[in-house]
């Protein structure tokens, strides 16, 4: 299928993460369409472009800069949250990686909308062999007169999934631990150190200077009638060439694993699909002929969240599947709520247990049980999301998890290590 | 003798400061630098941050406990981190925390008697589509093989 790329258009050449490369490659052109608008015309291009938040929600863009209180001359702030954590995930290491300016011109462009004169780029702290980088582009940048006024500064955590929520990224930003905030007030109303703040993904702004170059009508016009524009998919697990891909939101799931990849690894059948980052309920193999954007997902019953494609051939044990996922959200519960911090303690135990051969059948009742007592009732949406994989696996492949239980082990093949 | 940070770490904390309205902000980014300097966040370590910052123990206590990376108890002047989520486990992650316990004799975030190495299995590095991956001396190994863990390995006992 033939469709143009947008943000990684320029991804083949190697210098594109230069400040001389990237002008070469036409950056910093939305920039100067930028500053011949009014920041309320920026607002409204972006409205207009349909551009939706790329690190998981879904959130239309334009919409969330309109939250940001009008008053001139306050003090507010831009977060782009780089904390990349979502298991699956690693497109915004890739796009950071090969293009920092492009981050820094989206950056400045919401900036100037936005009337804001602080940002700090959140960045996970095992990213940090890309600082160096970063902060060269940032020198350049604003030595060339790029950033306007802008001050930018890197801001890094030290290992927690939670302080990609955006809230629990300001509290983390502040020195504290990445405690989730109640919410109201929302981050644009009273966010990092008490004043209006907006918090973006690494993706999501990224695709602000194309829109300014070729206008938001071209964008929707790429997009579907919901979304405008491509996603950058990342794709893992058993299919033949795994990676990220940017693709037109209006490609079905099936045709990113059978032709974006190359079809599954070793040619063996498929078996399950994660659509969208380890929050996202499972699909089945008959299941994904379904158009990856953030709509059809949902109807689909499940999400596309992070963009995360995790792909499974059918020698693969589902219930060892579900247990790696709730392992890691019990790990990084945060353990402010309760029905979190047990919730996800106690699915660890039971899944585990049945991976073992120690489960019984009334287990996969209680375990549904349990998920309902944690749905819609916390701070944040860590414990929906630990349950996504959890509901979906004992629903859909109920029959793996019996035959644990009813063989008293776990038969299926052991994960091997294939590195010599 | 009290503990004091060295003049390159000052200067680095005094850099990082003109970034945020308070004091408090560039916690998290000041205790990496102390651990960078001291190894582990020993008391001493926990107190000089501090005092420098102007916070209680308990607001430095709660961060150190809160976040992964940062570490009370020393690690091996090698540390091994190990994806052991999803897309890597399915890539043979537990089988390299068996191989590295072989290896080095000890189990995960026990440092070898000599010192000189420790590893422990991590969440999700953002690396799946070359997993199994692991970060160690401050970069990514992408489908790591046997071959890297022993030459990281053989080049850690000559240093």
């Amino acid at each position: 299928m033939t469709f143009e790329k947008i943000i990684t258009k320029h991804f083949d050449d190697p210098k594109l993460y230069t400040l001389k490369g990237y002008l070469s490659c036409g950056g910093y052109e939305g920039l100067k369409r930028a500053r011949k608008k009014e920041p309320q015309e920026i607002i409204d291009t972006i409205r207009a472009s349909k551009l939706r938040g790329l690190g998981g929600a879904g959130f239309p863009t334009g919409v969330k800069w309109g939250f940001l209180p009008k008053k001139p001359g306050e003090k507010r702030y831009l977060c782009v949250n780089a904390d990349e954590g979502e298991p699956g995930t690693f497109k915004d290491r890739y796009l950071m990686s090969h293009s920092p300016h492009q981050l820094l011109e989206g950056i400045t462009i919401a900036c100037r909308a936005l009337e804001i004169d602080t940002c700090y780029i959140y960045c996970r702290y095992e990213f940090r062999y890309l600082f160096d980088r970063f902060n060269q582009a940032i020198a350049d940048a604003k030595k060339e007169g790029f950033l306007d006024n802008l001050e930018i500064h890197l801001h890094h955590g030290a290992g927690a999934y939670i302080c990609g929520e955006e809230t629990a990224l300001l509290e983390s930003i502040e020195g504290k631990k990445g405690f989730p905030r109640p919410k109201p007030p929302f981050p644009a109303i009273k966010g990092l150190f008490g004043k209006p703040t907006l918090i973006n993904n690494v993706e999501t702004v990224m695709f602000l200077p194309s829109i300014l170059v070729n206008g938001p009508e071209w964008f929707l016009k790429k997009g579907v009638e919901t979304a405008g524009g491509n996603r950058v998919l990342a794709v893992s697990g058993h299919v033949k060439n795994p990676g990220c891909y940017e693709v037109p939101l209006s490609i079905s799931l099936k045709n990113v694993i059978f032709e974006i990849c190359g079809g599954m690894k070793d040619d063996k059948p498929l078996k399950a699909v994660i659509p969208g980052g380890a929050s996202a309920p499972i699909l089945k193999a008959d299941e994904i002929d379904v158009g990856i954007d953030f709509d059809s997902l949902a109807k689909a019953g499940t999400m596309a969240g992070s963009g995360a494609v995790m792909v499974f051939n059918e020698e693969t044990c589902m219930v060892r599947v579900v247990h790696n996922l709730i392992h890691f959200f019990s790990d990084e519960s945060c353990g402010q709520c309760t029905p979190c911090r047990e919730g996800t303690t106690w699915l660890k135990k039971i899944i585990y247990g049945i991976e073992k051969g120690e489960g019984s059948e009334s287990d996969l009742d209680l375990l549904l049980r349990i998920t309902g007592q944690m749905s819609a009732k916390t701070i944040c949406a860590l414990a929906d999301g630990a349950i996504g994989p959890v509901r979906s696996g004992v629903e859909k492949f109920r029959d793996d998890f019996i035959k644990h239980i009813r063989e008293k082990r776990c038969s299926w093949p052991k994960w091997s290590w294939r590195g010599n | 003798m009290t503990l004091s940070f060295s003049a390159a770490t000052q200067k680095k904390i005094d850099e990082i400061l003109r970034h945020y309205p308070n004091k408090r902000a560039p916690l998290i980014p000041v205790l990496v630098l102390a651990q960078e300097e001291f190894g582990e966040l020993r008391d001493d370590v926990k107190r000089l941050v501090a005092t420098t910052l102007e916070l209680t123990p308990s607001e430095v206590q709660e961060a150190v406990t809160f976040y992964s990376q940062l570490k009370e108890r020393p690690v091996g002047k090698i540390h091994f981190q190990v994806c052991k989520t999803l897309s890597c486990d399915l890539a043979g992650g537990e089988e390299i925390l068996e191989y590295l316990r072989e290896k080095l004799g000890v189990e995960a975030n026990v440092v070898t008697p000599d010192g000189r190495f420790s590893y422990e299995g991590v969440e999700c590095l953002a690396s799946c589509d070359t997993a199994p991956a692991m970060f160690c001396r401050g970069r990514y190994f992408e489908k790591l093989t046997r071959d890297q863990i022993d030459a990281i390995i053989r080049t850690g006992r000559l240093e």
